[in-house]
Parts: structure tokens; C-alpha cells; sequence
């Protein structure tokens, strides 16, 4: 599957480590951005800052199987939405802990990405995209006629979750600062496994699967892992997600949605962990912005889009990278 | 509940065309509501076997417009490897075009006469504009563009038409209904939507099979590189194709506006059962994406009504009814899945 981009070729050959100086930079400005939001009397500014923190982490998560493993799903909202999914009937039954809601989410969304993914990886290119699609959308209808929690109308949460017992993700400044940590911590660890052996496997799948298969590994288990890891962690950004809108619907499973996470990682920059968070930067706040100049954002969305892959190369991480003179791997 | 209710009345959302585009409506009430219609008595097997005819003429007329739209994707996918999502658009656009026309016009045939080379003459500024500079990007790139076109048609059709549905009236000529078996009837238009379409699968048949253009573009499907060695200009056969291909799109939303309502992105949830068919039929194959979408379209259809029923001689009714309103909506996927863990090509691969 030809996905590498100018941002990617020769990605292998690069340090398998990957710097981290300009996603410190990005995360002390989100560890810093609230304080500066609350000073200025702006409480809303924090509840788009967690939907881009949210956001990040699914994008993030789409990455390490579209830009590492060249596997361009066109279902990961699925996994948002079971994530959320998983919240909010857990909820519905009493269990309240995120804790606990996190393990179910992380269990569910992951079983399905293993199901879906060991059929949908026997295939290739084109085939291999609309699979995922028709797979999300399987999920969406799923819980679209699953009346019993709702259906189309959604589901509303009773309250913020639990942690440890304690309420304290009533407050959206707690909940804010818990997202982070989540996204932090995937960031950590998506860089430690990409610059580990399986990494670096999943990239050299990513650019020949043949020379691969010849020297001896199998590229269907290391793909279908990363498949299920990325899974995984969408489902916590689904977690979380239905913990800030205190709300579930199969909305967050539709296909537009897939598309806006494909978008993000694009937009930032594919095949490099800061790109998807500053491309779910990027993208949200292009949202609110168009949307409060016009209720027909959308028009200008697509066309951006269109013209972003017609005229622009690696995304805003390629961006950075040529104005910093082509050194790095961000 | 006798069965000729099921195609007497016809509501704005099209009861009983597949069920399919009820899924993507957004009116969750009213599908609850014609469900309800729907739930037959077990207790006339006259009315079931009835009941089966009927959904079973609903579920070729849908497998008919999929294919329609089916046909040109399938050949774009298959010979340019090109992914073009914006597909449903096209299928949208032909609906708008021959609302407008009818309206114009006053007559539902004079607006299907200015809408198919509208379609065709939209589909080729379409490729002009934006995919032929997409061909040789690689599938995200395209994915991307095609998607950026869909946000842009949706709002703007929005923006050119308003949000709410537009309607167009049954021709009057096709109107009414004619008599099957016994009691049973069946509206005309949808008649006339099954023969049209295996009218135009017939013709398709004729000029792919037995023609040089036909051969060509098989032969583009199985190697194009091959094709174009051989002194074939592929880049004019392509847009032949797709300005052929967009062309049947729109003839297909041109033919289903009368019976569903009009609206903006209205070619989203045909798309992905387009999409369902042609990995099912085989990326390429006219003939796989026939064979599919009759497939889908009777799957799909049948599915939703007798799925339940089946149920209830295994569960609870209460269960069984939730069961089978839960599985109804995923047979096609998990049929999808099934053949493609058994054939990953299709049923029809065209690469040889």
C-alpha cells in the first residue's frame, strides 16, 4: 500500500529515536493554556482545549496505523465510539469508575479492532479502506438501532465519572488535566514502541512487505497488533470523550468522523507522533473559527482540504521541518 | 394488517424502497413507527408468502440503483485504482438536477431527459477540475480530496437548495399500481425502476462484452499498463468512463427522487453500500457488481423483515424483535466479510 509520503520515505533509515523537543514545547503550552484561559475569564476556551486534547489522542492513535503502519483505516471512529460506548452503558448499569469504564473501553474497542482487523488485513489498497469503512459504519448502525441505550437519540451520562471513588472530574479543570496526562502518556509510549523492535518492523512492513515476509517476519501479527493497540487507545479517547459532552451517540462513529481524523493526521503531518496533536490542534480550531463566520463551514472545510492535498507536502510537521532547516523527526 | 398497506401508501421517505435508506435517514421516530407498520401477523401464511413477493421486488429495486451506481465506481476503482468517494455525490447531483428540471419543465420525462447529460456534463468538469491531478497521488491523497468534495457538495447544495427536502411528484403515466397475484399489487414507478435499470445492466452487458471499447476497458481493468503500451490512450478512456459512470449515477438518483425524498447527503449512505457491493462483486467486474448489489439489495431488504420473524422461533418475541432489529442493519457487512475472508478478492476479481 503506497502511503509514504515525502514526510515518511526514508523514515526507516532515520535514528529510531524520535525527538521530543517539539512536543515538550506543544505540552507546556497545554499545561498552560487553561491557567492562561481561567485568568482571562474565558471557561469555554477549556472545554475546546479537552476536545483537542481528546481529539489528539485518537489522532495520535491513527497515526501509529496509517503513518507507520501504512494501513489507511477509514474506520477509526468506530473505536471512538465504542470507547464512549463503553462509558456510557457501564454507567447506565452503576459502574461509575473511570477506571474500570477506561479497562472496559480499552477491552471492547480492542476485541473489535482484533475481529475486524484479522479480516480486513487479508486484504490491500483500495479494498482494505472500504473494508474498514463498511466496518464502521456495521458499528454505527450497531448502535443506531440498539434501542435499549438509546439508539439514534444517544445516551445521556448521569454524571462525570468517578475516580477512585472521588467526584473530582465534575470539575472541568481536573478532567482537563487528566486528558493530558492520557495524552502524554500515549505520546511516551507510541515513542518508545516506535522507536523499539516492533517499531521498526512495523515500518519496514510499511515500505516492502515482501523483504519483510523474506527475512523472516510475518507482517499480518505485527500489523494486526498495531491495529489493536491503536484501537485501544482510540477507545480511551472515546472514554474520555463521552466523559466531556457527558453524552454518547453514534454520531461519534460516523464515517465524517473517521474522515476528520485521517484529515488531522494529514493536516499535521502523517508519519510523525507531534503532527496528528498539532494537526487536531489545527483542525478544531479551524472548526470553531469557520464555523463562527459562516453556518456553511463546511463548504470552506472541503475546499481547504482539497487544495491542502493538491499544493501542500507532509502536512505542518513538514511545514516546521523545512523552516528549521530539514533536520529531525519530529 | 393486510399486505397490500405495504405498497399502497407512500410516505415522503419512501417506505419499502430498501430499507437501506431508512437506516441513513435521520428520522429515528418514524422508522420506529413504520417498523411497527411493518410487523406482519404470523398468523396468514397467504400473507407471508405475499409479504416475501413484495419485499422481495424491494429488494431487486434496490439491488438495481446500487448497481447502477455500482457500475462506474467499479470500472474507476478497477482500471485507474483510483478511490473516489465523491461517487454518491454524483448520485445526489442527479436527484437535484431532475428536481429542478421537473420543476421547470413541469414534466418528470423532459427533467430525466435534461438531467442525464447535466449528470454527464458535471461528472467531466468533475474530473477536468480536481481527479485527473489525482491519479498518480497515492490512495490517501485521493481519499482526502474526494472527502474535501463531499463537504463541499453536501453544504452546497445546502446553500443553492436550503436544508429541507425536496420532493418530486410520480409521473403520471407511472402512477398507480398494477396487479401481480391475486390481491397483490405493486406500484408501477417501482416497476418501471427494475425494468430501466435491467434495461441499462442489459446494455451494459452488450457494449462491455461485445464491443472494442468494451474490450478495452476490460482489458484497462485486468492491466493497464499493458493497455497503454499497446497504444491505447487510457487517460481518454478514462474519462469516457467516468463521465459514463457519473452519468448512471445520476440517472439512478434521477429515478429514486420520486420515491425518497431529495436532500443533502442523500449519496453518503448509497456510497457505502456501494462500496459494500463492489468489494463483494470484485474491484472491476461489471458483472460482480450485478451479481452483488441484487445480492445486497435482497440481503438488506429481506433481512430486515424476516430477520425478526426467523428470530422469534428461536427466542423470546420481545428478544427476538430486539435481536433482529440489532442484526438486521449488519447482515451486509457480516455477508461482506464473510466472502471476502473466503475470497479477499470478490467474488469476480477482474486482475487476473
Amino acid at each position: 500500500m503506497a502511503v509514504a509520503t515525502e514526510g515518511n520515505q526514508g523514515a526507516a533509515a532515520q535514528p529510531a529515536r524520535i525527538r521530543i523537543g517539539p512536543a515538550f514545547v506543544l505540552f507546556a503550552a497545554f499545561a498552560l493554556l487553561p491557567l492562561i484561559a481561567l485568568a482571562l475569564g474565558e471557561p469555554f476556551f477549556l472545554v475546546v482545549l479537552a476536545r483537542i486534547i481528546i481529539f489528539a489522542i485518537a489522532a495520535l492513535s491513527l497515526d501509529i496505523i496509517l503513518g507507520y503502519g501504512g494501513m489507511v483505516s477509514f474506520g477509526h471512529a468506530a473505536f471512538i465510539g465504542l470507547g464512549a460506548y463503553a462509558v456510557g452503558i457501564a454507567a447506565a448499569h452503576g459502574l461509575t469508575d473511570f477506571l474500570a469504564q477506561a479497562a472496559i473501553a480499552i477491552i471492547v474497542s480492542g476485541l473489535f479492532a482484533l475481529v475486524t482487523g484479522a479480516i480486513s488485513l487479508r486484504t490491500r489498497g483500495v479494498y482494505f479502506i472500504m473494508i474498514t469503512l463498511a466496518f464502521g459504519q456495521m458499528a454505527f448502525f450497531f448502535m443506531v438501532s440498539l434501542s435499549a441505550y438509546g439508539g439514534d437519540d444517544g445516551l445521556t451520562l448521569p454524571a462525570r465519572s468517578t475516580l477512585l471513588g472521588q467526584p473530582i472530574l465534575t470539575s472541568n479543570i481536573a478532567f482537563y488535566y487528566l486528558c493530558l496526562a492520557i495524552l502524554v502518556g500515549f505520546f511516551l509510549f507510541s515513542r518508545a514502541m516506535i522507536g523499539a523492535r516492533f517499531g521498526r518492523v512495523l515500518r519496514g512492513i510499511r515500505d516492502n512487505s515482501d523483504r519483510m515476509r523474506a527475512i523472516g517476519f510475518a507482517p499480518l501479527r505485527y500489523q494486526l497488533a498495531a491495529y489493536c493497540i491503536a484501537g485501544s487507545m482510540a477507545g480511551i479517547a472515546g472514554a474520555l470523550l463521552a466523559n466531556q459532552a457527558e453524552f454518547v451517540a453514534p454520531a461519534y462513529m460516523s464515517w465524517q468522523r473517521s474522515g476528520e481524523l485521517i484529515i488531522m493526521v494529514v493536516l499535521g503531518g502523517i508519519g510523525t507522533l507531534t503532527g496528528p496533536v498539532l494537526g487536531a490542534v489545527a483542525f478544531i480550531l479551524l472548526e470553531e473559527a469557520l464555523a463562527r463566520l459562516s453556518e456553511h463551514w463546511k463548504f470552506a472545510l472541503g475546499f481547504c482540504l482539497i487544495l491542502i492535498v493538491l499544493f501542500t507536502r507532509g502536512g505542518l510537521m513538514g511545514g516546521l521541518r523545512r523552516l528549521s532547516g530539514g533536520a529531525g523527526h519530529g | 394488517m393486510r399486505p397490500q398497506s405495504y405498497v399502497s401508501q407512500r410516505s415522503p421517505e419512501g417506505e419499502g424502497t430498501g430499507c437501506a435508506f431508512q437506516g441513513i435517514s435521520r428520522d429515528a421516530r418514524s422508522r420506529r413507527a413504520l417498523a411497527s407498520i411493518r410487523a406482519p401477523s404470523l398468523a396468514n401464511p397467504k400473507s407471508m408468502t405475499n409479504l416475501f413477493l413484495i419485499q422481495l421486488l424491494n429488494g431487486v429495486q434496490l439491488g438495481i440503483l446500487l448497481f447502477l451506481v455500482a457500475a462506474g465506481l467499479t470500472l474507476v476503482f478497477g482500471i485507474m485504482d483510483f478511490i473516489n468517494l465523491a461517487h454518491g455525490v454524483q448520485y445526489m447531483a442527479g436527484a437535484y438536477f431532475v428536481a429542478t428540471f421537473t420543476a421547470l419543465t413541469g414534466s418528470f420525462f423532459w427533467g430525466l431527459a435534461l438531467t442525464l447529460p447535466a449528470a454527464l456534463v458535471f461528472g467531466l468538469v468533475l474530473e477536468f477540475l480536481l481527479f485527473r491531478h489525482l491519479y498518480a497521488r497515492d490512495h490517501l491523497d485521493q481519499v482526502l480530496a474526494t472527502f474535501g468534495l463531499i463537504l463541499m457538495f453536501n453544504e452546497g447544495v445546502k446553500m443553492l437548495w436550503g436544508a429541507a427536502p425536496l420532493s418530486v411528484p410520480v409521473p403520471e403515466l407511472l402512477s398507480g399500481s398494477v396487479p401481480l397475484i391475486g390481491t397483490l399489487r405493486y406500484p408501477v414507478f417501482r416497476l418501471a425502476i427494475i425494468v430501466a435499470g435491467l434495461a441499462i445492466a442489459l446494455g451494459l452487458y452488450l457494449l462491455v462484452n461485445h464491443t472494442r471499447t468494451g474490450m478495452r476497458l476490460r482489458a484497462g481493468a485486468t492491466n493497464r499498463g499493458m493497455l497503454s503500451a499497446l497504444g491505447v490512450d487510457v487517460g481518454q478512456l478514462f474519462m469516457v468512463v467516468f463521465g459514463f459512470g457519473a452519468m448512471l449515477a445520476g440517472f439512478a438518483g434521477a429515478m429514486v427522487s420520486p420515491i425518497l425524498s431529495v436532500e443533502p447527503g442523500m449519496g453518503d449512505g448509497i456510497l457505502i453500500l456501494t462500496f459494500v457491493v463492489i468489494v463483494i462483486g470484485g474491484i472491476g467486474s461489471i458483472r460482480g457488481a450485478f451479481v452483488a448489489a441484487i445480492l445486497v439489495g435482497c440481503v438488506d431488504t429481506l433481512g430486515r423483515i424476516f430477520g425478526p420473524i426467523l428470530l422469534r422461533s428461536l427466542l423470546e418475541p420481545a428478544a427476538a424483535a430486539q435481536t433482529g432489529r440489532t442484526l438486521a442493519p449488519m447482515l451486509i457487512y457480516i455477508l461482506m466479510a464473510a466472502v471476502l475472508f473466503f475470497r479477499p478478492s470478490g467474488l469476480f476479481p477482474a486482475k487476473g
